[in-house]
């Protein structure tokens, strides 16, 4: 604050110059301020306490106890020991034995060789500490007091471990192949997932842009759909078509469609509306006036599409290769239906924490899967810098001429890649329709009595819808004038640069890390903000959260489109910032905010990764439900919820549609002049 | 505008604030690995006898509720636990989670279903028995005999044909390879995995998935629960609940009331409830044992060997041992894909 002060000593000096713009000064850092503690609180420290738990780990302290052994007639002659010294006598435990989780328990017997429970040996046992835990079976006793077992009680006595901080975990984690053989499988099944989705996409984009075939705008609406369903569809849809009970199972030659194949097959139908997007705006931008030199230069097409085309869309190329990277290894839904044995960073996460109550190896394991996603998203942040550069204010828009042999192959293409898209949903449409698969192939709606299978029926639909329209309210608002804060406020730069640091740190974050980190944050009795946990405002501050970055980057686009004479002019009329906000800047960004609010329910309505670890009784999510009557074998009901959502975002959609047409009849006309 | 920026906080703040009011009087936040198709019908018993008080279910597999159990240690938002298993309770028993509450009728259970201590910690509600789920129609297409034993499910016939649950996630897995362990011993026990895992074609997450795979025919043969199977059988699947002659294992579906609710009154009518006559009768439509002798009738499709072959389970070593034979598990098992394309 002292810095905002220095910068506006008018306020105090009794307005020698314009007041008026001090005191809006003020509230915009302010509110900045306000804004900057949401996202550290949202996000900064939930990262700091899930990376503090990466590095607490537990271990037996075996100088903690202390035990006296009797002779056979039950007298202690024998001094006590403490099992320190025991064990560096006898070294029954290796020291690097005695690092575990936090639900370890150790035997006492495995320090006397020679025990016998039908020995008359007695046993005294003691703590040396308050923290000194032991279990007599699943009895719990605790602190210094001493106790005294005969050999068949003792046989049951094990000891928990305490706590420390160290890197034992990373240890562990890289000591145990089935763990870290995930890295490699992550990787290999990312690059794969790219280079494929990438190919696809940049065909596809190319016929959209370069070819004069027909449908253009039915084949753009196609490649977009999946993005309206969960990541985990494309899984259960692969299990109908080519599972053992699927009907292209032949296709197939015998490999099992669960694992890499399954995944990579998934990942390629979920990534490819965003390499599609991006591929087809690079493809947009490059300049006609360098076809008309190549042209003239006589230059074969397949010359000028490998030193025009390719050059001029290198950015778009690797930009959608990095995303697509991201969204495949950082993705838990599909691997987690299709993957089989195969292990995935993101599912290995699921799998400690749920699976095995390891919260603090699953910590290790976001660490690790936090690398390469930072990676692909500093480089993709690096190039997309580059890109802006490459428009020029004297580009030509390159026309396609239509060729008619050029355009059909196109139109073929593009059909191929609709007919995948279009009959993994339809297989899951069908399925969900299918009384008992494959034994009953006649139609019902059984398969929609959600209330009667796990994941929370009906109930999670409707809490989907309700928390993506919050999420797509309040996000909007905070999104939109957080970005407003940034771009407008006068000065204050440090202040400006930190908001946008961490406005963009979120995209950086995969959704199982931030999903874990919540827990660590937020189930902590000792933060005031603790009751929000288990309620839908957390699932709303974290969905929010989770998509902040590119919400953010359109409102900053669409506000750099803006003169910034406006802010002068309303200045020198004496208007206050929030009445050129409200009358101005809102409305002339109302596209950009609208895009935003059907971003962000979107997602909020497929989301899996983050909510999987914050969902309670009482907001079970869709998403959620989807996962969760996979996982119990109810596939039919998982399909049936998932092709709802992807109905209800198909709905939303064609409301964002007519709502966009009404607002820019109102609000845009003045583009058209 | 400001107003509008007021309204938006307001409303955040309105969310966080209209759902912190969990927990009130007449209303108990229960956790529980019950099917969950039976969920609705549990609930409906009891408030017919227990009208002002309603349920909200937390529903999960047995590995997932504990994990959440586990993790709000500190913070417990569960009132109740209804229907989990009672190795889970155990685990949560010896780190102090359990409210001790001996059930009024308590005394009428089998005392093999209450927890030892005094007070009790826990009562059984039923006992829950591995069985094998064998589709004969997929079987014979692809010439399958049906599996006898345990040891049979290693022939080279069926590989790729078997599928199970993952003890780290699945009550069902664990109790499996418990009970293998026990039955078969230590070094026999894991040998006998080891050879299990050549044929094995996925490790699943929850238990009754197996068989509801079985059902479907996509896998021929599902170690899963015999519940489940009987379940799937009525709803017209092809398939056999095979006991395998070794001997099965299992594990009972218990309650508890957890330590530091705050309707702790509430808690204990529900859990009185847990333990009579009428709640027996109703946990049998499922299960062919139930903790309240003399109330059991025969289940339709449940095999009817299956009694005899419940192994004389030692609930303790599946406790203590968990951690360490799951780490061994995961070691021996859960990489069994090497990257390739």
């Amino acid at each position: 604050m002292s810095s905002a002060d220095a910068m506006t000593p008018d306020a105090s000096a009794g307005g020698r110059i314009k007041p008026k713009l001090g005191s809006d000064d003020w509230i915009m850092r302010g509110y900045m301020i306000v804004l900057a503690v949401y996202l550290i609180v949202a996000l900064a420290l939930p990262l700091y306490a899930m990376l503090s738990k990466a590095f607490e780990t537990s271990r037996f302290d075996l100088a903690q106890f202390e035990v006296q052994v009797s002779d056979e007639s039950g007298a202690f002659k024998q001094p006590a020991e403490t099992l320190k010294q025991i064990n560096d006598r006898g070294s029954f435990i290796p020291e690097g034995d005695l690092a575990t989780s936090s639900d370890g328990r150790l035997a006492l017997t495995k320090f006397f060789p020679d025990f016998s429970f039908r020995s008359p040996v007695k046993y005294r046992l003691r703590g040396l500490d308050e923290n000194a835990v032991y279990l007599v079976g699943s009895e719990r006793f605790e602190g210094t007091a001493p106790a005294e077992f005969d050999s068949n009680t003792f046989r049951r006595v094990v000891i928990r471990p305490v706590q420390d901080y160290g890197l034992a975990n990373f240890a562990t984690y890289f000591s145990t192949p089935a763990l870290f053989q995930s890295i490699q499988n992550s990787v290999f099944i990312a690059i794969v997932s790219t280079l494929i989705t990438v190919s696809l996409a940049f065909g596809f984009a190319y016929a959209l842009c370069r070819s004069c075939m027909p449908f253009k705008g039915v084949f753009r609406l196609i490649a977009m759909a999946p993005i309206l369903v969960p990541s985990l569809l494309p899984g259960i849809a692969l299990v109908y078509l080519f599972g053992n009970q699927g009907f292209l199972k032949q296709f197939l030659m015998g490999e099992s469609i669960y694992g890499p194949i399954g995944i990579v097959v998934g990942s390629v139908f979920f990534t490819f509306p965003h390499a599609m997007i991006i591929i087809l705006i690079a493809l947009s931008i490059s300049d006609a006036r360098l076809y008309e030199a190549a042209v003239s230069l006589r230059a074969s097409k397949w010359r000028t599409f490998w030193t025009v085309t390719i050059p001029g869309a290198r950015y778009g190329l690797i930009s959608a290769a990095f995303v697509v990277f991201n969204l495949v290894i950082t993705d838990f839904g599909l691997p987690k239906v299709i993957g089989g044995q195969y292990n995935m960073l993101a599912v290995d996460i699921y799998k400690q924490v749920i699976g095995q109550q390891n919260f603090q190896m699953g910590a290790v394991v976001s660490v690790v899967l936090l690398i390469p996603a930072l990676l692909a998203y500093v480089v993709d942040r690096l190039v997309q810098r580059k890109q802006v550069a490459l428009l020029s204010a004297r580009s030509v828009v390159y026309q396609p001429k239509p060729s008619k042999r050029f355009d059909l192959s196109c139109l073929a293409y593009c059909a191929l890649v609709a007919l995948f898209i279009i009959s993994i949903l339809g297989i899951c449409q069908y399925a969900a329709l299918v009384k008992f698969w494959p034994y009953d192939l006649t139609l019902g709606l059984t398969n929609y009595d959600f209330d009667r299978m796990d994941g929370g029926g009906w109930a999670a639909y409707r809490n989907s819808i309700y928390m993506a329209l919050m999420t797509a309210l309040i996000g909007t608002v905070i999104i939109f004038t957080g970005a407003y804060m940034v771009e407008k406020t006068k000065g204050f730069a440090k202040g400006r640069a930190g908001f946008q640091f961490l406005a963009m740190l979120p995209m950086a974050i995969p959704g199982m890390v931030l999903g874990l980190a919540y827990i660590f944050f937020f189930n902590n009795p000792a933060n005031p903000l603790n009751f929000i946990y288990g309620t839908m405002a957390i699932l709303v501050i974290c969905t929010v959260t989770h998509f902040y970055t590119v919400s953010h980057l359109t409102a900053v686009t669409a506000l750099k489109q803006i003169d910034s004479e406006f802010e002068p002019v309303a200045a020198s009329l004496k208007q206050p910032f929030y009445r050129l906000f409200s009358r101005v800047t809102v409305p002339v960004c109302m596209p950009a905010i609208l895009d935003i609010m059907i971003y962000l329910f979107v997602n909020a309505m497929t989301t899996v990764s983050a909510v999987v670890f914050l969902y309670s009784s009482k907001t079970t999510l869709a998403s959620v439900a989807v996962l969760n009557m996979d996982d119990a074998g109810d596939i039919a009901p998982a399909a049936a919820m998932g092709m709802m959502i992807f109905y209800t975002n198909v709905a939303a959609r064609l409301v964002h549609a007519v709502v966009s047409r009404y607002v820019l009849g109102r609000t845009q006309g003045w583009r058209q002049r | 505008m400001l107003k509008k920026l007021a309204g938006g906080l307001l409303a955040g703040v309105a969310v966080g604030v209209m759902s912190m009011s969990a927990a009130m009087a007449g209303e108990l936040t229960v956790y529980t690995a019950v099917e969950a198709e039976d969920l609705k019908k549990y609930a409906d018993a009891f408030n017919a006898d227990h009208p002002d008080i309603k349920i909200n279910w937390v529903r999960d597999s047995t590995g997932v509720v504990t994990a959440k159990l586990l993790a709000e240690k500190n913070n417990p938002q569960a009132d109740v636990i209804w229907g989990l298993a009672a190795t889970s309770l155990l685990l949560l028993k010896s780190e102090g989670m359990l409210e001790a509450y001996a059930p009024k009728g308590v005394e009428n259970l089998d005392p093999k279903f209450v927890d030892k201590s005094t007070p009790p910690t826990w009562t059984g509600m039923d006992a829950w028995v591995a069985s094998v789920c064998f589709n004969t129609v997929e079987g014979e297409k692809l010439g399958l005999t049906a599996p006898k034993s345990w040891k049979d499910l290693t022939k080279a016939e069926y590989k790729g044909h078997v599928i199970m649950p993952n003890p780290n996630s699945s009550g069902t897995g664990f109790l499996d390879v418990s009970s293998w362990l026990q039955m078969f011993g230590e070094k026999d026990g894991w040998a006998f995995m080891d050879d299990l895992h050549k044929n094995i074609a996925a490790y699943t997450h929850s238990g009754s998935k197996p068989c509801k795979m079985a059902a479907a025919g996509e896998i021929p043969i599902g170690v899963s629960f015999a519940f489940r199977g009987a379940k799937s059988k009525a709803a017209g699947a092809p398939i056999d609940i095979i006991v395998p002659e070794e001997g099965v294992g299992w594990d009972m579906e218990a309650t508890a009331i957890v330590a530091g609710t705050d309707n702790i009154d509430d808690a204990k009518t529900l859990v009185d409830w847990t333990v009579t006559k009428k709640a027996n009768e109703m946990y049998n439509s499922g299960y062919a044992v139930v903790a309240y002798p003399g109330v059991a009738k025969p289940v339709e499709h449940f095999p009817e060997n299956l009694l005899e072959k419940m192994i004389d389970n030692d609930f303790e070593f599946a406790a203590n041992n968990r951690k360490a034979i799951l780490d061994e598990w995961q070691k021996r098992y859960d990489s069994k894909s090497e990257p390739k394309g």
